[in-house]
Parts: structure tokens; sequence; C-alpha cells
């Protein structure tokens, strides 16, 4: 299992391509997405690689969390996620992931957390039908409704969908295709909708119902940082 | 400049490197040369007709076609950036003082007609 990326949702546009069709497309940004830090079974009781992503001011920051960045030798980021991974797929600590790293066509799974939506009603939140527009409904046209039975059960039954709070929910979209990926900006482009408004956080990770293209680099395509070498470094361990 | 209109921008500018694109607007009677896909091979297909509006701007600029078929108002939306689109002639330019020509849809026969704009400036020129 490799590890995911986090990424910044920057919008949506269309891609035109050779045969004609347009796809929609949303562009995520990588801001400096680097590896924090390694969990590990001896350690941790499982594996998985921290990552941070985006600049972040240091003058607010506790020390406690400014000696955390220290001890991978990283700048502080604003961003910082889990990625669980098989034991073979841990990236070096202060390596950065690039954009590549995941291949053209292939599918991943996008979360994110959603548009607030404030306090909604049962036709909004939950598609309820509303009552009739006529025959002598009378202020309650979007209502929702019977809550329950009669004397018996007598109670109105747990979980019963109504109206509420609406939105900034953890939400998953699962396998939308990598249309193109641009390393030199960072930027990966996957066809669809994203979950979240423009500039929140969004975690990217290989489609978990699909399987994952033979070309695509294990245990990921990413730069160390420091100098000459670097590349190179990336290129044997992603082949 | 934000980064999607940098990105729309980009690929602006290569489909735009690939085809000239003549200047037409609404009211003008326009022959889009779309290309169709029949199995394996490609061929061009010819749609004829009055365009009654451009909507958008750069690259997800699209402007409709509307024209009588059979006896039966028909009006395609085509992206002007589309691929899909060979060429694009225009055969008429058409007199008219609004952006949409929506108000064609209720008309028929005579009364939708459109008069032909008398470009002064060339013609004292020539």
């Amino acid at each position: 299992m490799r590890s995911g990326v986090i990424a910044q949702k920057v919008g949506m546009t269309r891609v035109f391509t050779e045969t004609g069709e347009h796809i929609p497309v949303t562009v995520l940004k990588l801001g400096n997405c680097q590896v924090l830090g390694h969990r590990t079974t001896e350690k941790n009781g499982y594996v998985a690689l921290q990552l941070g992503s985006g600049a972040r001011k240091t003058v607010y920051m506790p020390k406690a969390e400014r000696g955390q960045f220290a001890v991978a030798k990283v700048e502080p980021k604003r961003k910082v996620a889990e990625f669980r991974v098989s034991e073979d797929a841990l990236i070096p600590v202060g390596a950065e992931i690039q954009a590549d790293h995941f291949v053209v066509g292939q599918f991943v799974d996008v979360t994110g957390t959603s548009i607030g939506k404030g306090f909604a009603g049962g036709m909004k939140r939950w598609n309820f039908g509303g009552l009739r527009a006529t025959h002598g409904v009378s202020i309650s046209h979007r209502s929702i409704g019977s809550t329950g039975g009669r004397q018996d059960p007598g109670k109105t039954w747990k979980n019963k969908k109504m109206p509420g709070h609406m939105g900034v929910d953890r939400i998953t979209t699962l396998n939308l295709r990598v249309v193109s990926t641009d390393v030199e900006r960072g930027l990966i482009l996957v066809e669809g909708a994203v979950p979240g408004s423009k500039g929140g956080w969004i975690s990217v990770r290989d489609a978990i119902k699909k399987p994952l293209p033979k070309e695509a680099p294990k245990p990921g395509k990413f730069k160390v940082a420091g100098g000459e070498g670097a590349e190179a470094a990336a290129e044997t361990e992603g082949a | 400049m934000n980064l999607i209109q940098q990105l729309e921008k980009e690929q602006f500018d290569k489909l735009a490197a690939t085809k000239t694109i003549p200047e037409f607007g609404p009211g003008d009677t326009v022959i889009v040369n779309v290309k169709v896909v029949e199995g394996e091979r490609t061929r061009v297909q010819a749609y004829e007709g009055v365009c009654i509006g451009r909507s958008g701007q750069g690259l997800n600029e699209s402007f409709t076609v509307r024209k009588i078929s059979y006896g039966e108002g028909v009006e395609r939306v085509f992206p002007v950036m589309s691929p899909m689109i060979d060429s694009i002639k225009v055969v008429r330019r058409g007199k008219v003082r609004r952006a949409k020509l929506y108000y064609l849809r209720s008309l028929r026969g005579k009364s939708a007609r459109i008069v032909e704009k008398q470009d002064r400036q060339t013609a004292v020129g020539e």
C-alpha cells in the first residue's frame, strides 16, 4: 500500500482531449508535501507515514510543535496528516513527494471537508419530498411530515432523519481518474468534483477499489532534500 | 492571474494555435464543420444556421447556432475551442440589436429573417 499525499484544492476547469471531448477537472496543488516522520510496528503498533504540507509562520507556534518539525529537519507545515502504508512503502523523512507520484489514468480516492450548509431542512439535507404546493397545505410546504407511528411504538425512532446541521463533514469520493500531472508546479488534475471549498485541504490516495497500475512508482515518486543526487536517488528507489 | 486562469490560458493558446476562428457574432449565418466519428473513420459534417448568441469567455466560450430543419427548429451549442470543430465559415453578417436572439424561437418564416449588415466602411474603400 503506497502513501497518499496532502493537496490543496485550487478550483475547477475543463480539459479538451484530442478526441474532442472535454473533461471537467478539479485542480489539486501539492504545497511542498514532505515526510515528517514514520510510525512503525515496534514503536507505534502500526505502520504509517506522517506528511505535512503548506507553509506556516513560526511566530505563533508552540515550542513543542516547533521541536517536532526540528527533529524531521523540515520547515513547519500548515497541515499534518498520517497515511497508513505497508512496510516496504516507507519514504525517508524529509523527502518531498512529487505530483507524478500518481500515474495519468489511475484512479484515486480523495477526502476533504465539505462546504458548510448551516442548519438545513429535511428537503435539502435528506432529499425529502416536502408537502404539496396546494390542496390545503398551509405554511408547511417544505416540512418533513410524519416522524413516526401512533400509540405503538409511541415514540420517534432514534436516528430519524430530521433537519439539522449540514456540511463541514469529512467526505471521501472514490475512484476519480487522474487526467494529468504537472511536476514543476506540483499539480494533479482529477476528473470530476472534489469535496470542499477552494483552498481546502484534500488527501489523495490510490483507489482502494481499483487495481493500482503496474507503472505506478513504488514506494513513491519523491525528491530527497539537499542538493545533487537527490533526483537520482528518487529515480532508483522509484523504479 | 490565478492558477486556474493561467491553466485555461495555456490551453486556450495551444488550441488557438491549431486553428483560425473567424470573427462572428449573434445574427451572423455560419457554417460549422463538425467532425463526426463513425466507427473507425471520422468525417466532416456541415451545420449551417444563424448564430443566436455567444456566452462565456476564453476557453469556456460557446455559441449557439439555430436552424430550421424539416420545419423543426434545431439549436446546437458548440464550445468555440472544441477540437470537434473542423472550421467555422461566416456566410452572411446580420444586423441585429441584441446579444442573444432568443426571440427567434417564437418566430417562423418571414418574420424570422435577419437583415443583412451593410458594412459601409469597406464599401467606401472599394
